[in-house]
């Protein structure tokens, strides 16, 4: 069973995202129980890259302050072993699919389920280029947390319909970064992956405020944040906790009710 | 999985913000290149516009000097904006026109892409926005005055090794924010399907007219063709035509920077390995985690981590040779071509130059050797005399 199967079934969740090394791993770990004792319901661990050209500013500074702190995926994968010691909460890797790739689909995959990961969201292979990882995920019941754009229009359904996890709906354009004001209809897009699946739908990119987690959470399963948490740890660095936990607690609290 | 490949590399590994977008660039695309209209309106702006079909040229004084194979430049250098680049922009610009786009977007390195893209957007009457690593703004400064007078946006890109590469990731970027009404009107061979497909189509007119130029003036083939090569696209367009010809030696020339043996290196077909960035699959300077490493080059042109995936194959199969030239290599030929053919020629088109120079001398007088000359150096001059310890009183 994966532990991705039970994080959304008697609440609608809050999804916190870190990049994993920032400031040290050794942070990252107590940042996890931190959030996870204020209520998240599913931790996304950063593998921090070199070049994110999906992340805004503030989650690219944070992949350049973790490389620079001598952070690398086996480091991770340690870590993520000690944190398994004190915790279940799920917890999946955000990650670039070269960090994979180069690491060996087979041999990642192995050492992510050793260690204790339960997915894997990679937001540069799209649906057309799944093929090749797809497969050896399955083999190791790790989940692919498939992404659906504001763009995705006529694509929703058939990202949709084999999803397991959940689905990771971007609420805006562009890159990651908390936004003033989002535009896009995320309403109309989670009932269309309604129509194909039962895969929790959860919405994430520029949100950072109570409110905007207790308005998506009126008709998603969950909310995900990821550069307000991570601008959190920029400004305490290895002081972040009690902040992150307070941060954490105040969107856990907006989040709706099932 | 086969669209888009070239071999095992190529493929589309972009985020879904961008996929519809890459798809209907797609549909657009199949239909435009069989498009009698757009090819024939294609071929007036190459005509009449760029300046085409550019000289095949043949290198008296060097051919008697370096004594052995016969050489021939193919002058991109004498297009409209002074590269090869004005040839995929301008099929690119009319794309983006037909397909109702009102913005082009583009990553520059040396520059000459991005003056290239802000002429063609000019001429057109689109939008531009040029991304450019903030170290080249500093390297190549005349060319960012010369975009802005062309009416386009300069960004410097502050983010990474402030180079190429994170001007392409600046530019995936702006992309994803506003991808309807804008074409990322990518540079070279590179990127995700279609870019190297279409880009390598519009480069290929280089071969095209090379080929039927030689068999013109010499009523045979060459026997190696050669180019520069940092994305690929010069290089592509250079060997193209030329790839059914079995006969004919297909020669990149990478930046090796200060040495293939040293951290300070652009050359990926050298000390690359497979890897998945920027859209493809390919070869890239990398770690053991699949860190993209800063790479380096005298030439901003060719300072790139990658190169495009046809390359890539081309050497899987054996079809293409890459060699590695360094910085001094090329400043060399920097000077030597200056000399010997007054022709100031772009220092990445000079890698090139250099390899010939090597390669020249080993073959016999009734050899053919045709280079492609990818760009005009004055854009180089000021680097060159840095370069040589030269106080220019800029």
């Amino acid at each position: 069973m994966n532990r991705i199967d039970k994080a959304f079934d008697n609440n609608k969740g809050f999804i916190a995202f870190i990049s994993a090394g920032d400031p040290s791993l050794e942070k990252t770990k107590e940042f996890v129980i931190e959030m996870e004792k204020a209520g998240a319901a599913l931790v996304e661990l950063g593998i921090p890259f070199s070049d994110p050209i999906a992340e805004g500013e503030v989650i690219q500074g944070a992949n350049v302050r973790a490389l620079q702190a001598g952070t690398t995926t086996d480091k991770i994968f340690d870590m993520v072993k000690e944190l398994r010691k004190e915790t279940n909460i799920p917890l999946v890797f955000l990650c670039y699919l070269n960090s994979v790739f180069k690491y060996g689909y087979e041999n990642f995959c192995k050492k992510c389920v050793e260690a204790g990961i339960d997915g894997l969201i990679i937001p540069d292979m799209p649906l057309e280029e799944k093929g090749e990882l797809l497969p050896v995920m399955d083999k190791y019941d790790l989940y692919l947390i498939p992404l659906i754009a504001p763009t995705s229009k006529e694509r929703i359904r058939e990202i949709a319909k084999n999803a397991k996890g959940f689905i990771y709906v971007v609420s805006s354009l562009g890159v990651t970064g908390v936004r003033s004001e989002i535009t896009t209809d995320v309403k109309s897009i989670v009932s269309e992956i309604r129509k194909v699946t039962d895969t929790p739908a959860c919405i994430g990119f520029g949100i950072s405020k109570p409110s905007q987690v207790a308005d998506y959470t009126e008709y998603a399963d969950g909310a995900i944040v990821g550069s307000a948490i991570v601008k959190i740890i920029g400004e305490y660095k290895d002081e972040a906790g009690p902040h992150l936990y307070e941060y954490v607690k105040q969107m856990c609290d907006a989040v709706v009710k099932k | 999985m086969d669209k888009g490949r070239f071999g095992i590399h190529g493929g589309q590994y972009v985020p879904e913000t961008l996929m519809n977008e890459i798809h209907k660039l797609e549909k657009a695309y199949e239909f435009y290149k069989n498009d009698p209209e757009f090819n024939a309106e294609l071929d007036k702006l190459n005509r009449e516009y760029a300046g085409r079909p550019s000289l095949l040229y043949y290198a008296e004084n060097m051919t008697k000097t370096l004594g052995g194979a016969k050489i021939y430049f193919k002058r991109e250098d004498l297009n409209h904006t002074g590269a090869h680049k004005i040839n995929n922009v301008l099929g690119q610009a009319l794309l983006a026109k037909k397909m109702g786009k009102k913005r082009l977007i583009a990553e520059t390195g040396a520059g000459q892409h991005g003056v290239a893209t802000a002429t063609a957007a000019a001429y057109m009457g689109l939008e531009c926005e040029i991304f450019m690593g903030r170290v080249d703004t500093e390297r190549q400064a005349l060319n960012v005055y010369r975009m802005e007078l062309l009416g386009a946006k300069v960004h410097p890109v502050d983010s990474g090794t402030k180079t190429l590469k994170d001007a392409v990731n600046e530019c995936m970027r702006e992309w994803t924010r506003r991808p309807e009404d804008t074409l990322y009107a990518l540079g070279s061979v590179m990127g995700p399907h279609p870019f190297p497909t279409i880009v390598r189509d519009f480069q290929s007119v280089i071969s095209r007219e090379a080929r039927a130029q030689i068999l013109e003036k010499e009523g045979r083939l060459p026997d190696a063709v050669m180019a520069c090569v940092g994305g690929g696209s010069n290089a592509i367009g250079m060997f193209y035509e030329f790839i059914k010809d079995e006969g004919v030696r297909l020669i990149g020339c990478e930046a090796a920077g200060k040495g293939v043996d040293t951290d300070k290196t652009a050359a990926t077909m050298a000390t690359g390995t497979l890897g998945v960035f920027h859209g493809m699959k390919s070869y890239f300077c990398q770690d053991n985690y699949g860190q993209i490493a800063p790479v380096y080059s005298i030439s901003a042109g060719l300072d790139y981590p990658g190169v495009g995936p046809e390359h890539a194959n081309l050497k899987d199969m054996g079809r293409a040779e890459y060699v590695a030239v360094t910085d001094d290599e090329a400043v060399e030929a920097f000077e030597f071509i200056a000399k010997q053919e007054g022709i100031i020629a772009a220092i990445e088109s000079s890698h090139a130059v250099a390899h010939l120079m090597k390669l020249a001398p080993t073959m016999s007088k009734d050899q053919i050797i045709i280079c492609c000359l990818s760009g005009r150096g004055d854009k180089d001059v000021a680097a060159i005399a840095r370069y040589k310890g030269v106080d220019l009183h800029e």
